[in-house]
This record gives structure tokens, sequence and C-alpha cells, in this order.
């Protein structure tokens, strides 16, 4: 398998306050707008590789043998809520970085954490 | 005969694109269709579930692309969201307890029904979604409040901006309106018969108050202020289309807010101030709107009755029509307003009054009408009266006395974009 410079791919994962305000229809419309040409964006570059929105406030966190221990996860208790994840290929973490900062809901609640998918054959 | 077109294949859907205020929209549709299902009680619940929709639609749309038919996906998540509820709290008690097969049954009926039949209910549920928020219990500026959230789909921050209010109180405002909704049992119904008439006149009224908030030019973004005068005539054309609204009096304001909107366009100039109805570029006015006036205008014909909207939306026809201020026809203009002083005495009315006395019988006759207008005090401090004062007095040669009440206009005078018209208007009679 040829290792292509401009394959490595990273995680972004995002997530927001919980008790963020609620937003008005009209704020939820720009917003989806601009999320929606961000990614329209780096799907365009070829740089989107997958990505899914994440079900905020369902979902199980599972402990100990076989998940002897299986709590509602840490929702109720987190001060942020993880919203979508999505993978994207980068030449560097740097310039993965760059990506996630024209992501649009940075600047109010919320961050995109960036991580490098290490690949499987170094 | 023409054998039938061959279905055309659907157009392909641009998923980065959506309608113009898609989201405010279908919050407005939503929460109408809801709220028939679960009863006006309940129509907080009805909000937040729809809130939650458009949340998730904001958070997942961006990854799958808009749905081929947003509304249809709203509405399900939405009523997904609102069983959800019903399990997760499970804190339906007594009366309540019964309301969660309601839900269930009455949103699966709405789910079944045929799209043409749907999008008739969804106006008669508008509809009838406007006569609660107009009811007459309500203080009228909560009615305009509850208007705009339910049936706009304007945030608390936007209504907030709209009223020159903290969203702090506008959501308590809201909160006490719904209160007393639920307190009186007000239901989801169309008044009945004898009392159909008034209520639909207090929808009137909330309409007309809601275009005046957006129409004047006193605060606030232009945008906004161009959104509320929208909204207005997009649900008063809503009240026009439905057998219980479509009264001569609603195409008589119909006329008035799309004449009046008409000319939004040419109402400030580059620099952002406002340009009086005398100096606008009337090329610059809304043709296709004034079309849409005459139109309201000939169906407000039918019958014998006159409104104050009538007479307003007489003037603002005749205003639409004229080829310039000075080709205005202000004989017409000033018996429409003869008429008006007579229904409504209110001092605003008699000043602009004076302004079409001056017209027709010279600067004098207008200064003797401003003299006569009764409860003038209450003008004394509204510097629109002592502007009109100052323009008559200019155009009666007496620049002196024209300066003395451009100086107390500006006193008054709050807007930046006034006070600039009212300076250059000072400086023009030498003072």
């Amino acid at each position: 398998m040829s290792k292509d410079q401009n394959s490595t791919r990273y995680l972004f994962v995002f997530r927001f306050a919980e008790d963020a305000p609620d937003p008005t229809p009209e704020q939820m419309q720009q917003m989806h707008q601009q999320w929606t040409d961000w990614m329209q964006g780096m799907r365009k570059k070829g740089q989107f590789v997958s990505g899914d929105p994440l079900e905020e406030t369902t979902g199980k966190v599972l402990r100990g043998t076989r998940g002897s221990q299986v709590t509602d996860g840490p929702f109720a208790e987190a001060k942020e809520i993880m919203g979508g994840i999505i993978v994207v290929t980068a030449p560097s973490l740097e310039a993965a970085v760059e990506l996630a900062r024209d992501c649009p809901s940075l600047g109010g609640p919320f961050s995109v954490e960036v991580r490098q998918i290490n690949p499987l054959n170094l | 005969m023409k054998p039938p077109p061959a279905a055309a294949p659907p157009a392909p859907v641009d998923v980065a694109q959506t309608v113009d205020h898609l989201f405010r929209r279908e919050a407005g549709r939503l929460v109408a269709i809801l709220t028939r299902h679960f009863g006006v009680a309940h129509l907080h619940l009805a909000e937040d579930v729809v809130q939650d929709a458009l949340v998730r639609a904001m958070q997942t749309w961006p990854y799958t692309g808009v749905p081929q038919q947003p509304s249809a996906w709203l509405l399900q998540t939405a009523k997904n969201r609102a069983l959800d509820h019903l399990r997760r709290t499970r804190v339906w008690q007594g009366k309540e307890a019964a309301l969660a097969p309601l839900v269930e049954d009455g949103l699966q009926a709405a789910l079944a029904v045929a799209p043409p039949q749907f999008e008739e209910e969804i106006r008669d549920s508008q509809l009838r979604m406007m006569f609660v928020c107009c009811h007459p219990g309500l203080p009228q500026e909560a009615q305009v409040a509850l208007t705009l959230k339910t049936l706009c789909g304007f945030g608390e921050p936007e209504i907030a901006a709209a009223f020159l209010a903290t969203p702090a109180a506008i959501a308590k405002r809201l909160t006490r309106a719904r209160e007393y909704l639920r307190e009186h049992g007000v239901t989801f119904e169309l008044p009945p018969a004898d009392r159909l008439a008034a209520r639909a006149d207090a929808v009137r009224q909330a309409l007309y108050l809601l275009f005046n908030e957006g129409y004047k030019a006193s605060h606030g973004d232009s945008l906004l202020r161009a959104d509320l005068c929208a909204e207005a005539i997009r649900l008063g054309e809503l009240l026009a289309a439905h057998p219980a609204g479509a009264d001569p009096a609603t195409h008589a304001l119909l006329a008035l807010m799309l004449c009046n909107a008409a000319r939004l366009p040419a109402r400030l100039d580059d620099a952002g101030s406002v340009l009086l109805l005398a100096a606008q570029d009337r090329a610059r006015w809304d043709r296709a709107q004034i079309a849409r006036a005459l139109a309201h205008l000939a169906a407000s014909a039918e019958g014998a009755a006159v409104t104050r909207f009538h007479l307003e939306a007489g003037i603002a026809v005749c205003h639409c029509l004229a080829p310039s201020w000075e080709a205005t026809d202000w004989g017409q203009i000033l018996e429409l307003y003869d008429q008006l002083l007579a229904l409504d005495g209110s001092p605003v009315v008699a000043l602009n009054r004076a302004v079409a006395v001056a017209k027709v019988q010279g600067p004098a006759a207008g200064l003797c009408a401003l003299d006569a207008i009764e409860n003038g005090a209450a003008l004394a401090q509204y510097h629109l009266y002592h502007a009109v004062a100052g323009q008559l007095w200019l155009d009666a040669s007496d620049p002196a006395r024209a300066a003395q009440c451009y100086r107390r206009a500006l006193e008054l005078a709050a807007l930046p974009a006034e006070r600039a018209l009212l300076q250059q208007r000072l400086t023009q009679s030498g003072g």
C-alpha cells in the first residue's frame, strides 16, 4: 500500500456547550448554511472522507468486564455535548488545524478537537 | 387535444441551498399544525418540539443534504420529539394523561392526509392560530409578540429588537400570554359566527400594528423592519384567502400595507438618511406591489362599510399613483383625511390632514389647521409636528419662524437619519 503524502486522515470532534441559549430559526438557518458551505468546500477539494452527526442526548458508556457498569454516559454531568464527527485528509496536523479553523461554530461555546488517525502501516 | 406532457424528471436539488427564511416559515407552519393536535393549552410543548426539530435539521442537514421534502422531515422529527417527550417525562397527570394517545393519533392522522388537503389544513391551522394569538383578552402588544413567535418563527431576541425591549421582557410577555390562553380555556377553533366580525377586527388591528412597527423608521435594523412588513402582508393575505377573514376591511388593510411597502425601497438615500415622500425617487417604488394593492383596493369596495383601512388605503393609493409630489391629487387626499379625522380624531391624523390642507388651500390655511388641532398639547412633544410647521412657514416665506420650528424639532428628534434631515432644513431656513 503506497503511502500518499496527502492521505493522512484526521478526526474532527465537534463539541458544544449544553446550556447555550436557544438559537432563533433565522440564526439556525444561517448556521446551517455556513456548515453546509464549509463541508461542501472540503468535499469539492477531496478533503472530506466521511462524517456523521451524533444523537446528542442518548447513548451509553460501558465500563468493567463485558460492560458490567453501563451508564447513560457523561451526558448528564458534562458541560459539553459531542455533536458530530468528521474524518478529513490533510498533509499535516497543521494543515488539518487550518481546515478546522474555518468551522463556522467557532467563536461561540464550541470546540473542535483535531486528532490524527494512525495509519495501519507505518 | 395536446397529449399530456411526459412527467419531467425531478429537478436536481442543490443541497447547499435552502429557500430564504425556510426555518422561520417552517417554524410557523409546524407550531400551528401541532397546536391543532395538542390543543392551545400545550402551545409551549408545540413550540419546544418544533425548536428541537429545527436544531436537529441544523445539525444533520449539513452532513446529509437538505431532504427532498424538508417540511415532511421536520414534521416527522417534531412528532418523534413529542412522543419522546411523552415517554421520557411521564409527568402527564390527570387531564394531561389523556393527551398522550391524542398526540399520537392526531399526528398520525395529520401525516396520513394527502398533500393537497394537507396544505389546506396547514393554512386553516395558521388562520386559527392567528385568531388565538389575537385573542381580545390579551394586550395588543402581547398579541403581536405571540403572532411573531408562533406564526412567523421569530425568536425572542428578534421580537425584542423590534419592540426595543429586552429578550427577558419579551419572554415574560409570551409566558403570560400562554398562561392567559390556558387559564381561559381558549380553543383552537374559529370564532362562532356572531363573534367572527369582532374577532377578525382584532386580528386586523394586530396585523396593522405589526406592519407599522416595521414601517416606522424610528429604530432598529432595516432588514428586520422589512421582514416585519413582509410578515404582516403574508398573514394578511392568508386572512384574505380564508372565508373567515375575506372581509372588505381585510382587503383594504392589504391595499394599505402593500402601497406603503412598495415605497420602502425609496425611503432611504444612499447615505441612509430618511427621504420624505416629496423627495423620493418614484422610479424605485415597487410597481408589482402597487398592482397587487390596487387589486385588493377593488376587492375592498364590495360592501357598504368604510373602515379606517379603506380611507388610509385610499390615501396611500393616491400617493402611489401620483407622478410627483406636486402632481398629487391633494383634493382627493384632503377629502379622505376629512373622513378619517371624523372616524379617528387623533392628533397625528389631524397633523397629516394639515399637510393636505396646505397643499389644497395654501400654507396659511395649513398653519391654521395645525393651530386648530385639538389635543395639540400631545403633539407639542412630537418632532414631526414642529417639522411640518417649519415646512409650512418656509412655504409661507417666513424663514425665521421656520427656523424656530426646526430648532424645536431637532430638540425632540432622536434618530440620526431624521436629525440630519432636520438640520438640513434648518440650514435652508437660514437658522
